[in-house]
């Protein structure tokens, strides 16, 4: 099978990689660069907890063609912890917003798309923030509370 | 066979090379192609790519808009030329869909997708074909016509459209139904009205019979009655999980009255 050589800014830094053709994003980001943050769900674009931003905007790396991202850069929750809404993480603890914690990567970034193009959301705002993730232990107030919570703490600095 | 991924500088070569092999799929957004590629379906071999810059553009028009066909919800949001277009791109999945799925995938979007298909027949858009043809949406959605999508122009509805979405769960939830309307008036009555159901079928379809109801009459309560009254026939609405074909029919009119009873 032909394999096709990508580059693209994972996380801050640069990889290189070979892709299958039709390879996921998802496959490539757990099997080929060895990040695990994103989880495999339903692998049909429904429970949202493969989403990993491309170029800031949300996306589902189950359904993105591992090609479309070469020469684009692509965050994971694996590295929030140095970007400036960190305080998500700590936020999402101290509000008891992870139960099984499946979802929880796939919250977190949608989360901080939402934190970044908007500082200050209401609730409303929040709950369309992460109407493409779903949260099977149904534990949506806790994660709901814990953005809010992040976002007026300016979700900027660790609080713990 | 393992699967190929080809990708074009121009949508016009795209499209020729997707003419040119009938087991290839032009890959777009990929919110409903890559599942396929996911689950291995093996009635395609080739993914056909275009890096052409025209696919994402929007630009505005003396009547209009026109969008490239990949030109996503996302986009069209953000765009202030498209702002008539917003309130159907916003109801289209969440975020992340929203973030990937384009103008032109959602005419092909098997049911229960397609709301966005359903406004662009409401509007009366066209699609300009990467070979140089035009044509109606509507023969597109049908499938009444092959070939790769280039752009489509969207004309901006005089007398605004008018669209809703059914659906069970807020904010993010697939469509019962939803239908796009435009309702334009001439000397106080109603003249060429166009009214689309999304839901009620194979794909999106218009609504012939309360399309008639409203020709030549004053938009008021008497001739609202008698479109709502119509609204379900001509559809062969189908069971599934979200609704039976029963429960459609009983509630279409109920709807496609509020929708025009209601500000536009």
């Amino acid at each position: 099978m032909a394999r096709t050589p990508i580059e693209f800014t994972h996380n801050g830094e640069e990889k290189a990689v070979f892709v299958d053709a039709g390879q996921n994003l998802l496959d490539v980001l757990r099997r080929g660069v060895g990040d695990l943050t994103p989880k495999y769900g339903c692998g049909q674009g429904t429970c949202g907890a493969c989403t990993v931003m491309v170029d800031g905007a949300p996306r589902l790396s189950c359904l993105t063609l591992a090609q479309e991202v070469a020469g684009r850069s692509v965050d994971t929750v694996a590295g929030l912890a140095s970007r400036p809404h960190q305080a998500l993480q700590d936020s999402f603890m101290t509000h008891f917003a992870a139960q099984c914690g499946y979802c929880t990567p796939g919250m977190l970034m949608a989360a901080e798309t939402l934190l970044r193009a908007n500082p200050r959301p209401t609730r409303e705002e929040v709950v369309e923030a992460i109407s493409g993730n779903l949260c099977r232990c149904t534990g949506y107030e806790a994660i709901i509370k814990a953005i809010l919570s992040a976002a007026q703490s300016g979700g900027l600095l660790r609080t713990g | 066979m393992p699967l190929t991924v080809e990708t074009y500088p121009s949508v016009a070569e795209a499209g020729r090379a997707l003419a040119a092999a009938p087991t290839s799929r032009f890959f777009g957004g990929g919110t409903i192609l890559m599942r396929a590629v996911n689950d291995a379906d093996p009635s395609f071999d080739t993914l056909i790519r275009s890096t052409d810059p025209a696919l994402t553009a929007i630009r505005s028009q003396a009547d209009g808009v026109s969008l490239g066909a990949g030109v996503t919800m996302a986009m069209i949001l953000a765009h202030r030329d498209a702002a008539f277009l917003a309130p159907v791109a916003r109801v289209v999945g969440g975020p992340q869909v929203r973030a990937a799925a384009t103008v032109a995938g959602n005419l092909f979007a098997a049911r229960p997708y397609g709301d966005f298909a359903a406004a662009l027949m409401a509007l009366g858009a066209t699609a300009e074909m990467s070979d140089g043809r035009r044509q109606p949406v509507d023969d597109l959605v049908r499938g009444s016509a092959k070939g790769l999508v280039a752009t489509i122009t969207v004309p901006r509805p005089r007398d605004g459209l008018r669209f809703h979405k059914v659906s069970r769960v807020k904010p993010k939830g697939v469509s019962v139904m939803s239908i796009a309307a435009v309702v334009p008036g001439a000397g106080g009555r109603v003249a060429g009205a166009r009214i689309v159901f999304n839901g009620m079928g194979p794909q999106p379809q218009r609504a012939l019979a309360a399309e008639r109801a409203l020709e030549g009459e004053p938009l008021g309560p008497q001739s609202i009655m008698r479109a709502a009254a119509a609204a379900a026939d001509g559809f062969t609405p189908q069971d599934d999980a979200l609704a039976t074909a029963w429960y459609r029919s009983a509630v279409a009119g109920v709807h496609l009255r509020r929708l025009l009873e209601g500000p536009r």
